[in-house]
């Protein structure tokens, strides 16, 4: 059997970094074959080679046996190939239909009502449900989704690229997705399935090939004999141990206390809507919920950087309403940043300099305003070895180190202060399988010192792993607090979309 | 009330028309460039450009229709600075348009000095005449108002529906739209954006060339240093108070024309109040709409962005070595 898409020694380079190193890679008609490997690791890049987004340094590309020259989309589209871009390439001020529409028709004459009856004979035919006539910014990711695949099937691809196609779903949306893909199979069609998680490529893939700096490193025919450990090891290219360990604690009072909070947006539309939450010490909270359901304001009015618009936040038995975000520190918090760069660092800055961004003002690191500089030196090495913060020098910019690199500079810095709460949002995103595993040693060591930690992310799995207690957010409200021992993946996913159940809310009551 | 009964002239409106028209025609380009996601600021100078060319282009040749290309040209090629600047070098749009407007004055200025001389006096070149539709200029009220106009309230007309058409009824007209909310969709889509950038700000040159023609050829037939005064930015004031749709969007101007056509009217009446305050009346009533009657608008949601090719992947930052506490 001839492949339908066959890469060939591809390599490209930016600057002095390459991303691609001769990678080889073959796709055959109706399977799944998914590429896997970290962040940096070069997938996306191969896959803009083959969508004509980047052209290649070296290399070729084969489709049906064929050597194609793919220079741009348009030719990628014209060869039937398809991809839906893990940013989402739709314009909510559209609809469905003139989403889908775009940049196809020749004509000048656009007869909507005709396209949208073509979209829904195309919709039926692959099973895939939505209105044409709906406005996109009204749809739900999953829907949205859904119109990305069947964009690029209506141009008539048979090759459908998903860029990390789950990170925005919930684990029902997930499943359905899948559902969508076994069918489009049985079409012929054929799909190139990138994610970092472990577990979904397990249970779609036909084949798995493993990227690893931008080299493929393994490619694994037969599943059966897989499991996550094995993908896991070659992914990082040493062995490692997937999982926690985490030892029964009972917690102790009462660490934060969030009582009907409300957070409005600068419209001042209300965003977080009457949340209720408590943490206690030594104990882990994860709040899990899809990305944009109010996580940041929630965060951001907890640790007193956005003014609350009703409720209270009580941290340590002191009422913290209207209080500066230095008061906070202060009272106890520590706060691991959504987003790193912006929030976490600064990037111009030294290593060094970021180490103490919380602290600087404090004994011994400054005296009567004036900085210490033996003292800062001092611990900035003893924070850099205790944390295993790779970096050439001290003086290095922090923007130049890895992510992993500099979310250890952020964490190890929060974690010195000894927090009495952890304020951990989205910890281990982006990040590559070594660093996540310091992380979360981190936190779990933090909560057998008696931290109390609110634990957020869109990682269901890392949530599971963790928590005691899984709280959910949707739509800016909480839809329930679930101890860990109930805490099934589709117990939460239900509560994810916004499906309240009668148990999971009988329990939010205790 | 003497005023009110102003508004039931037919006098009133026809010359509210009139006087709408050179906004309208700058209003309905402005609207081509901003849903192709370029934020037009430039719309002012473009027109003084427009009149100064038409101007020009009329009394060389004697002939007001040259005059009215010649307009286009002129405007247009301010036009392909704005492109290439805020397309290609991808500078920021609103210094780009406040830096083409003050050369407008200067270019044009300059023009007008070397070739008519500092004295006052005026050289008239050939400019429109109204025309009458016959039959329909006679029906009573309407007649004199809408079929009484001069050609270029016609275009703005034909030019009205023919946007409106374009942007909601064709797929050119889709991928315009496209490329004004979300370039890098359009572009994965396999449509050439910055074609349709470019070709936008040119339109939009081209009809502020028209409209620029309006304020010269239209009865006054001769230029003064900086005719349009402001006229460009209540365009665009009447864009967004019209919500960036063409309908909307002469409906704006319409209330600026009439606004205009209101106080030339008490200037009449001689009232015991100084001119200057009914000259500022345009741009009042332009102040007050955005400010009361506006409410929160969304434009385009990729106006003043540039397209750039590859942003899907942000540059690598470079390593460099700081040098604060704890440097050497």
């Amino acid at each position: 059997m001839t492949p339908v898409l066959s890469v060939r020694n591809i390599t490209k380079r930016f600057g002095t970094n390459t991303a691609n190193d001769h990678v080889t890679f073959d796709l055959y008609p109706g399977e799944v074959h998914s590429l896997l490997g970290e962040n940096g690791a070069g997938k996306s890049t191969l896959m803009n080679v083959i969508y004509g987004v980047y052209g290649a340094d070296e290399g070729e590309i084969f489709v049906n046996g064929k050597r194609a020259e793919i220079a741009s989309p348009k030719e990628a589209i014209g060869l039937g190939i398809g991809m839906v871009h893990q940013h989402f390439m739709l314009i909510p001020a559209f609809t469905v239909a003139e989403n889908i529409v775009l940049g196809m028709k020749k004509e000048l004459r656009l007869d909507m009502k005709q396209v949208e009856a073509q979209i829904l004979e195309a919709s039926q035919k692959y099973d895939l449900h939505v209105d044409p006539h709906a406005l996109v910014s009204t749809l739900s990711v999953g829907e949205q989704q859904r119109v990305e695949i069947l964009k690029v099937l209506f141009r008539g691809a048979k090759i459908l690229i998903l860029d990390e196609p789950t990170a925005v779903l919930t684990p029902q949306e997930t499943e359905e997705l899948f559902k969508i893909l076994r069918n489009l199979k049985k079409d012929g069609v054929s799909v190139i399935f990138i994610s970092h998680k472990l577990n979904e490529v397990l249970s779609i893939s036909d084949r798995v090939s493993i990227l690893r700096r931008g080299k493929i490193t393994n490619c694994f025919d037969d599943l059966s004999q897989c499991d996550p450990q094995v993908l896991a090891s070659a992914m990082v290219g040493y062995q490692v141990r997937l999982g926690v360990d985490k030892a029964e604690q009972e917690p102790g009072e009462t660490v934060l206390e969030v009582r009907d909070l409300r957070v409005d947006d600068e419209r001042k539309r209300p965003i977080i809507k009457d949340f209720n939450l408590s943490v206690r010490a030594g104990e882990i909270v994860g709040l899990a919920g899809v990305d944009g359901n109010g996580q940041s304001e929630l965060i951001k009015g907890i640790a007193g950087l956005m003014p609350l618009s009703g409720g209270k936040v009580v941290l340590c038995g002191q009422e913290m309403n209207g209080k500066p975000p230095r008061a906070f520190i202060d009272a106890g918090l520590g706060h691991i940043p959504e987003d790193r760069h912006r929030q976490g660092l600064v990037l111009s800055m030294s290593v060094l300099e970021n180490l103490f961004l919380e602290t600087i003002q404090d004994k011994p690191y400054s005296k009567a305003h004036v900085l210490q500089k033996k003292a800062i030196t001092e611990k900035a090495k003893e924070l850099v070895e205790f944390n295993d913060i790779r970096t050439a020098s001290l003086d290095l910019e922090a923007g130049a180190l890895s992510g992993g690199n500099q979310q250890k500079i952020i964490v190890g810095r929060i974690l010195d202060q000894e927090p009495k709460l952890l304020i951990a949002a989205h910890p281990t995103r982006g990040l590559d399988i070594g660093a996540t595993e310091f992380v979360h040693r981190c936190i779990l060591k933090a909560r057998e010192r008696g931290c109390a930690v609110l634990l957020v992310s869109t990682e269901l799995d890392e949530i599971l792993a963790l928590s005691d207690r899984v709280a959910v957010i949707y739509e800016g409200e909480c839809m329930g607090v679930v101890p860990q021992a109930q805490a099934t993946k589709n117990a939460i996913g239900l509560l994810m979309a916004g499906v309240k159940n009668k148990e999971a809310s009988g329990t939010a009551a205790s | 009330m003497e005023v009110l009964k102003i508004f039931l002239t037919p006098d009133f409106w026809s010359s509210a028309i009139r006087l709408m028209t050179p906004l309208m025609l700058a209003a309905l380009g402005g609207i081509i460039c901003e849903r192709a996601g370029i934020l037009n600021m430039a719309l002012e100078g473009q027109i003084l450009m427009g009149a100064f060319f038409a101007y020009l282009g009329s009394y060389l040749t004697q002939n007001v229709w040259l005059g009215l290309v010649i307009a286009m040209i002129g405007s247009m090629s301010l036009a392909v600075i704005h492109a290439f600047m805020s397309i290609n070098v991808k500078v920021n749009q609103v210094v780009v348009a406040l830096g083409l407007n003050t050369l407008a004055i200067g270019i044009t200025s300059t023009i007008f000095r070397f070739m008519f001389g500092t004295d006052s006096q005026m050289a008239n070149c050939p400019g429109f005449k109204a025309i009458h539709i016959p039959g329909l200029s006679d029906i009573p009220f309407i007649g004199p108002v809408l079929f009484g106009q001069y050609p270029l309230t016609y275009i703005a007309l034909l030019a009205l529906f023919g946007i409106s058409w374009f942007l909601f009824h064709t797929s050119r007209g889709l991928e315009l739209r496209a490329a004004g909310e979300n370039p890098q969709a359009l572009d994965v889509a396999g449509v050439d954006v910055i074609r349709i950038r470019w070709l936008a700000v040119l339109v939009t040159g081209a009809f502020c060339g028209l409209a620029g023609a309006c304020l010269t050829l239209n009865g006054l037939n001769t230029f003064y240093d900086n005719i349009s005064s402001g006229r460009g930015y209540i365009a665009y004031a009447a864009i967004v108070f019209g919500k960036w749709n063409p309908m909307g969007t002469t409906l704006a101007t319409l209330l600026f024309g009439a606004g205009d056509a209101l106080q030339l009217r008490m200037q009449a009446m001689n009232f015991n109040i100084p001119y200057y305050f009914y000259l500022m009346m345009p741009y009042l009533i332009t102040f007050l709409a955005l400010v009361f009657f506006m409410g929160p608008s969304k434009g385009p949601a990729a106006s003043n962005v540039p397209f750039v090719k590859d942003k899907a992947r942000s540059s690598k930052r470079r390593p460099k070595q700081t040098s604060g506490i704890g440097g050497k």
